[in-house]
Order: C-alpha cells, then structure tokens, then sequence
C-alpha cells in the first residue's frame, strides 16, 4: 500500500514539473505563436544552474556553493532566462523558423557542454550531490516523497494561477493579437518585437524553474536526464492537452507522462528479448505519431483555446506563401 | 591545418548537397523542416539495401573500381536511392506537409516536421538496428599527399568531392539554362507570379521534393561512404544544413552550397581548438554568428 | 459586339466570410479598352485577382467566351487566352529579361522566334537581354511586364495600373499602347489611377467603391459627368494603391 502510494507520488511529482514545462511551453507556442525547437535547454539551464549553485562542493569541480535552495533554483531561472534572452534577442526580428532552429541549436550546443565540459558540468557522468530542501527536517523517506510532491504541486499551482492572470490581463490580449496578425498589433502600437521576447523569456524561465524542482527532487544531473526526446515530450503534452488553454496543458503533461511510463512499463515486460534493445525507438514512435496525428486531425488539442479561434491564414488558400501576393 | 581544410571543404561538400533542397523547400513553402535531413539517412539506407541487392543478383558488379571501395552496384543503388528518397520526400509531403499547409499555419508545420524526423530516425532504427555498418569491409587506405605539413586523403574521398561538385554542377545548369530552372526560380522569388506565368505550383512542389530528396540521398550515400552510415546520420546533419542555408540565405541554391563549404570549413577549423565533443555544436555557432552580423545571409533577401 | 468576359454578382475576398467584392458586375466589350477606377482599396485589384483564380471566389460567376471560369487555377489563365499584369513585383527581378520571357513562353513550340518579335516590339528590352530584370528602370520594367502578358497572344490581357509610378510621358505611352492592342483584336480591361488618361483611351468605364459598383458607362460620357468629374476628376490624384 504503502510502495503504491509512494509510486504513485513519485509518477505525480514528475508529472508536476512537467506540467510546469509545459505550462512554460503554452505561454510561448500557445499565446505568443513561438516555437521553442529546445525546451530540454531551458530545463536543463534551470537544472544545472540550481545544481551548481546549491549542490554540495566537489574536488576540481566548478559550482557546489550549497545556497539555500531557493537561491539556487532563482539561480537557475535566472540562467535560462539569460539563454532564452540572447537567442531572443537574436532571431525573434527575424522569420519565425530562426528562432525555431536557433533554439534547436541551443538543444544541440547545451547537450554538448554538458557532455564535454568536465569542470563545469561534470561530463557524461554528471553532478551528484544536492541537499533537498528540508529532507533532514523531515527524515522519513515516504513523507519526504509526499512533501516534495506537495511543493511541486504548490510551484504548478502558483505557475498555472500567474499564467492565467497573465494571459487574461490587457498584455496577453496584446500576446494574442501579435500571434494573430502582427500589423494590426502593431498599427495598434504594440511593439511585438518586445513583447515576443519577454514572452520567449518569461516561458522558458517557468522552464527553468521545473529544471529546478528536478534537480532537487532527483538530487542528481547528467546529460542522460536532458535526452532531446524531452522536448518531444513535451510538445506532445501541449499539442494533446490544447494550445493556448492552460487547463489542457496541465491535463496534457499528465496524460502523455501516464501512457510515457505506461508503454515504457508494457514494452520492458512484454517485448521479447530481442527487441528490449529498441523499445525507446518504439516509444519515440509513438510519441512522433502522437505529435503528427493530433496536428492532422485535432489540432486544436483536447481542450482548445476559448477566447478566440484562430481563423485560418489566408495564404493557406491563396498559395504556400503569401510573399509576393501581387 | 591544411588536412583540417582538406578534411572540411569534404563535410561541406557533402552539407551543400544537403542545403541545396533545404534551402529550396523552406523558402518555397515557408517552414523550417526538421525532418529533411532524415531524407540523407533515408537515402543512405536505401542504397545499402540495394547495393545489397545488386551485389547478390550479379556478383560481377560487386567489384569495386580501384583504389575505390565503390562499387558497380553501390553506384547503380545510389542512383535509385535517389530516386525513391526524391519519391519518399513526395509522399511525406502528401501524407503529412500538405494536409497541413491546407488548414493550419507554418508553425504547425515545423512542428509536425519533428514529429515526422522522430518516426523516420526510429522506423530506420527499428529496421536496420542501432549498430553502425559500412557499404565496403575493404580497408580504404589513405595516400599520403604530403608529409610536411601531414596531408592524408582517401581515394573516396576524392570521389565523393568530384561527384558532389558534379551534381551541384549539373544543376545549375538546370537552374540556369533549362526553362523548368528558370520556372524553379520564378516560383522562388514570386509564388503568385509564377502562377500567373504560367508554372503550376503544386507541380513545382513535388520537383522541388524530388531534387530534394535526390541530392540528400547522394550526400547520405557520400558521407556513408567515407565514414559509416547509422540512423542518427540525418539527425546528425540536421544542424549543419540548417546553417548552411542561414549561411547563404535562405531561398539561395547559390548561397546553400557557399554556405555548406563555409560550415563544413569552419567547423573542421574550429576543432582544432576545441574538444572533438563540441563538434555538434559548431553549427549553432555558426548560425549565431550570422544572425548577429548578416541576419539575411550572404544572398538571402529580407524575410522577416 | 458581344461581351468577351462577364464578371456577374461576384464576392471574392482574402478571408472567409469576409468579403471584399459584393455583388460585382462587369461586362467587356470585344477588342474593347474598359478601364475600373475608383478610390485607394475599393477592390479594384482585388477584381483582376479574383477573375485571375489568385483570390477565392464566393459567390457569383465569371465568364470567359460562355466558358465559366469562375475560381481557374492561375497558371490555366494563359491557355484560356488570358494575360494579367499585376500591379506591383510584375517581372522577376532575379531573372534575365531573356529568362522572363523565355519562362511565359515555357509551352511556345517557337520560342526563338516569338522571343524577336517581342523584342521588335519592345527595342529597349533587346539591347539589355542579358541583363537581369531587377536592373531596369521602371519604366522598361512596366514594358518587361506588358510584353511578358503579350507574350503568349493573349485574347483578353488584365492590367493593373500599369502607369503607376512612370512619368507622365512614358505612362501616356503605357496607356497608348493598351489602347493599340484593341486594334488588333485584344481586348483589355485596365485598371487606373490617371484617371483622366485612362478616360481619354478607354472605350468604357466602371466606377467601383468599397468594393461594389457605383457608376459604369461609355468613357466619353464619364469623362464629362460632373458629379464624377468633382469626385474623381478633380485635379486631385489619389495616392498610388
Ligand atoms: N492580400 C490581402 N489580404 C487581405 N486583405 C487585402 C489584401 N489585399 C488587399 N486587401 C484589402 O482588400 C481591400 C481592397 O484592396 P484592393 O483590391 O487592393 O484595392 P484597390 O486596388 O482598389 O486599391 C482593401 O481593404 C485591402 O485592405
Ligand atoms: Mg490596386
């Protein structure tokens, strides 16, 4: 009873700071119209820099400064929120696939420098070593599971109640309106370039601190935890729960992460032996089917955005490409 | 110093064949796509396939022409990898890219572009394993072009050069001396003008896809032949290509293969410096830099 | 004389259910010069669009020698006999001047020899063949663009306000020129801001506002309207669309 209840906090706790992930996703994919090709970046800034800052000290290692753990995760924030600036900064002027394969970049490099850079990040073995906040005060292994869940609960409540007062106040109208049709946000005198970016920034910052919550509930970090495939997971959680509906993202992170570890649980005991090497190529097949499927045949998600529907671009039906519309 | 160069105008070489439909598809139906480098590890695999095929059906062709390790029939499976990844592009495109394009905006398509690099990297993974595998066992043996400075190159490698630069050859001329290229670059300049004048877009589509697909699948082949071939192969490339067209500008075949040289250059040049680790992050580096001094590219127009 | 090209009770716009065009009648005369005016954004490009397949039909009908044309794919336009100047990024600017009209003649079995008519036609583009088109002044750029539509012997060419930003000399040329095709058995519908010019060669007038008609008549009789002459014809041009 007890090992249940233990698992079910531990599946709960990761799909908390998912749902916070994708959360973070939402304010920029589903109110701002901006792709984020690298959110396991975002994540893992946040994770990184919440380890190094509030991890225990290591010989001839960078970081262990052991600050309290709230420090430590701003810490965190504040590094993926610096990256998401400079990529911002760089491509959010430009056509939208900039950004989309800047931030792909972003995944790409972050990956190599946890791998690569040994004295910082500790290489492919990782970090280990964080003092989770309060575990000594708490001691008992089972109430500490469900305290942290608590706390993430309480992180995903705070996240979700400020998104929605964002989204619903005059500057996520603001938001909307650029993703919809940004000359007439701009004839209206809003200035979308700054407005994207501190959307850009603000929702991969929400990322940042879900990297944190990991950091500390898993005390530990290496490249393996930061597998491109998180994204993916991600996206999925967005695109089935519905874009632009925070409630869907919530409701998303927890259905594809209950069918993640489902199917993970399923093809460990019931694939043959052969095939035990491929299960994750089989998984990442669903979840690529998943992405591709709903976008075919539901792509306002399970629960859709209310406040406005998108209306249907006109260059969809005048011709691929509405540049040199004569 | 010099076999860095060496070693670098060989990867662009093999990331301009790549760019070139890159550069093409984005421009022309406005996305970003994640899933075309998946094309060369399609291309790859189907020419192993068939090389396969060849080399059991007829063992004469399985000779390789000296100093080669290139076949008769790797040769001739190439030639129909290419066909069917230029067909595989096509349909992905009605499967997947067209539907879309029809209902949704172009963020949702580079958003289904990774999914569909998802499932074609694990359906290659599920059917040719994880394991790395070569077209030739035979040792290819380098010849020492010089000693001082060490300048090392294998005769495939010459190959793989000469036969790259061939194709992109061959299609500019295409570009400018056949009125199908002439319709190639109306459609990317001016899509409704082009219509007016006569080009069926969707026509110019399903081309665009198919020369696409047909040179990724020669640089799939090409890199598999001088290094190994692996289902992460396009994922590998996926970065590379992305920045020769950023290089170059988006929408610039011209500016793709410039681009491709330029990646391949700089980042065989940078490793010099850095841990071999970082080379997948060159790229990005790369991409960074132009963003901040030329957003457009070498001959990319404004298209914010 | 019959009508060539009928435009009836036709909606056309850029976004469902929002039309532009409301209930649009026009009616062209064979080897007749009909010109639409009417004020900045009052659809008038947007009826040469949407009779060219380049903007969605609706509601209404367009018809082509008693063929219903309604909604032709764009690239279809010229085996039907139809040209179209559009009003603005008319030529390919990356392209040659040869390039550009080689492409329209992409289908001609006598290419070669088409391609020296047209520059018997159009002299100044002879001399620069070679050179690209994003080079040309605007002038021969407009020229570059009439002889591309020309190109294929058009029965019925659409012409955007093909004098907009020429000078006065060289867009009275422009507008002479539409007005000599007429002669040859073409027939033109002409969309114009000079208004005056465009009255002075035009056999027929419509008059088009907020994307329906206001007025239609023989060009001589509109010319000498006053009620158009106060809001159309005084002195005052409105702003290139
Ligand atoms: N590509 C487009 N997408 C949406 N609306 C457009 C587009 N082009 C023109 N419009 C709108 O259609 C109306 C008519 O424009 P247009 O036909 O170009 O006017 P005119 O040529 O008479 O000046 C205007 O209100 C304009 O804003
Ligand atoms: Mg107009």
């Amino acid at each position: 009873m007890i090992g249940m209840i233990s698992y079910l906090a531990f599946f709960a706790t990761m799909a908390g700071i998912l749902a916070i992930v994708v959360l973070g996703l939402n304010l920029q994919w589903g109110y701002t119209g901006l792709f984020n090709g690298g959110v396991v970046a975002f994540f893992g800034a946040g994770a990184y820099g919440t380890m190094l800052l509030g991890g225990r000290p290591e010989l001839g290692q960078f970081g262990g400064y052991e600050w309290p753990f709230v420090f430590a995760l701003a810490g965190g924030v504040v590094l993926a929120a610096l990256i998401a600036w400079i990529v911002g900064m760089l491509t959010l002027r430009l056509r939208h696939d900039y950004l989309a394969i800047a931030t792909f970049g972003v995944a790409v490099a972050f990956e190599s420098v946890t791998r690569n850079a040994e004295w910082l990040t500790g290489g492919a073995k990782g970090l280990r070593g964080f003092p989770r906040p309060l575990e000594a005060a708490i001691g008992n292994n089972f109430a500490y599971g469900l305290f942290f869940l608590g706390m993430v609960l309480v992180v995903l409540g705070a996240v979700y109640w400020g998104l929605q007062r964002l989204v619903h106040s005059p500057y996520g109208r603001a938001l909307r309106a650029i993703r919809e049709d940004e000359t007439a946000a701009r004839s209206l005198g809003k200035n979308p370039a700054r407005l994207r970016l501190q959307s850009f920034v603000i929702g991969s910052a929400i990322m940042g601190v879900a990297g944190g919550l990991y950091v500390a509930f898993y005390a530990f970090v290496s490249p393996q935890d930061l597998a491109p495939i998180l994204t993916f997971q991600v996206w999925a959680m967005l695109i089935v729960g519905g874009a632009g509906n925070n409630r869907g993202a919530v409701l998303g992170a927890f259905l594809i992460w209950g069918a993640w570890t489902a199917s993970g649980f399923a093809l460990s005991k019931f694939a043959p032996q052969a095939m035990q090497l491929y299960t994750g190529s089989i998984q990442y097949i669903l979840i690529g089917t998943v992405i591709v499927g709903m976008l075919l045949w539901r792509p306002q998600g399970l629960l859709p955005e209310r406040i406005v529907t998108r209306f249907t671009k006109t260059a969809a039906k005048a011709g691929p490409t509405s540049k040199g519309a004569i | 110093m010099i076999q860095s160069i060496v070693d670098g105008i060989l990867t662009g070489a093999i990331i301009s064949l790549g760019a070139i439909g890159l550069t093409m598809v984005m421009h022309m139906l406005r996305f970003a796509n994640f899933a075309y480098a998946e094309l060369l590890a399609i291309g790859a695999y189907a020419a192993l396939v068939f090389d396969a095929l060849f080399a059991g059906l007829l063992p004469v062709l399985d000779t390789a022409f000296k100093p080669l390790t290139l076949t008769a029939a790797l040769a001739l499976a190439t030639i129909i990898a290419m066909v069917i990844t230029g067909a595989s592009a096509v349909v992905i495109d009605w499967l997947v890219f067209k539907r879309i394009r029809a209902k949704a905006d172009a963020l949702s398509m580079v958003f289904a572009s990774f999914g569909v690099a998802l499932i074609v990297r694990n359906v290659l993974t599920l059917i040719f394993g994880h394991k790395a595998q070569l077209y030739s066992n035979d040792i290819a043996f380098a010849v020492v072009l010089s000693r001082d400075p060490l300048l090392l190159i294998k005769p495939d490698q010459v190959f793989v050069l000469v036969a790259a630069l061939a194709l992109m050859g061959l299609f500019h001329l295409v570009l400018t001396r056949t009125t199908f290229g002439y319709a190639l670059r109306a459609v990317a300049e001016n899509p409704a003008l082009a219509q007016v004048s006569g080009v069926r877009l969707s026509a110019m589509i399903t081309a665009v896809w198919m020369i696409g697909g047909g040179l990724s699948a020669a640089a799939g082949v090409f890199y598999a032949l001088t290094n190994h071939l692996s289902p992460v192969l396009g994922h590998n490339f996926l970065l590379p290509v992305f920045a020769a067209t950023i290089v170059g500008g988006i929408g610039s075949v011209h500016g793709a293969v410039l681009g491709g040289f330029i990646v391949g250059i700089a980042s065989g040049l940078a490793l010099m410096v850095l841990p071999s680790g970082y080379a997948p992050a060159m790229p990005f580096v790369i991409i960074l830099a132009v963003l901040l001094v030329r957003p457009h590219g070498l001959f990319g127009e404004d298209h914010s | 004389m019959s009508a060539v090209l009928t435009v009836s009770a036709l909606e056309a716009g850029y976004v469902r259910d929002l039309p532009i065009l409301r209930q649009v009648n026009v009616s062209v005369e064979h080897a007749s010069l009909t010109v639409i005016i009417g004020p900045n954004g009052a659809g008038k490009s947007t009826l040469i669009k949407a009779i060219a397949g380049l903007v969605p039909v609706s509601a209404g009908r367009v018809v082509l020698d008693g063929a219903d044309i309604t909604g032709i794919r764009p690239d279809q336009m010229g085996a039907l006999g139809l040209a179209y100047v559009p009003q603005t990024d008319n030529i390919f600017r990356h392209l040659s001047i040869r390039e550009n009209l080689a492409l329209v003649l992409r289908r001609v079995e006598d290419r070669a020899a088409r391609l020296d008519e047209l520059y018997a036609l159009f002299p100044p583009l002879a001399g620069k063949h070679k050179d690209r088109a994003g080079s040309l002044s605007g002038g021969q750029r407009q020229m570059l663009a009439v002889a591309m539509a020309l190109a294929t012997r058009p029965r019925v060419v659409l012409m955007d306000e093909p004098s907009a930003g020429l000078s006065p000399k060289i867009a009275a040329e422009v507008l002479d020129l539409a007005r000599s095709l007429t002669g040859q058995g073409v027939t033109v519908l002409l969309v114009e801001q000079n208004v005056k010019q465009a009255l002075r060669v035009a056999d027929h007038c419509y008059i088009l506002a907020e994307g329906r008609n206001q007025l239609d008549g023989p060009a001589a009789a509109i010319l000498s309207d006053p009620l158009v002459g106060e809001i159309y014809l005084g002195g005052k041009r409105v702003g290139a669309a």
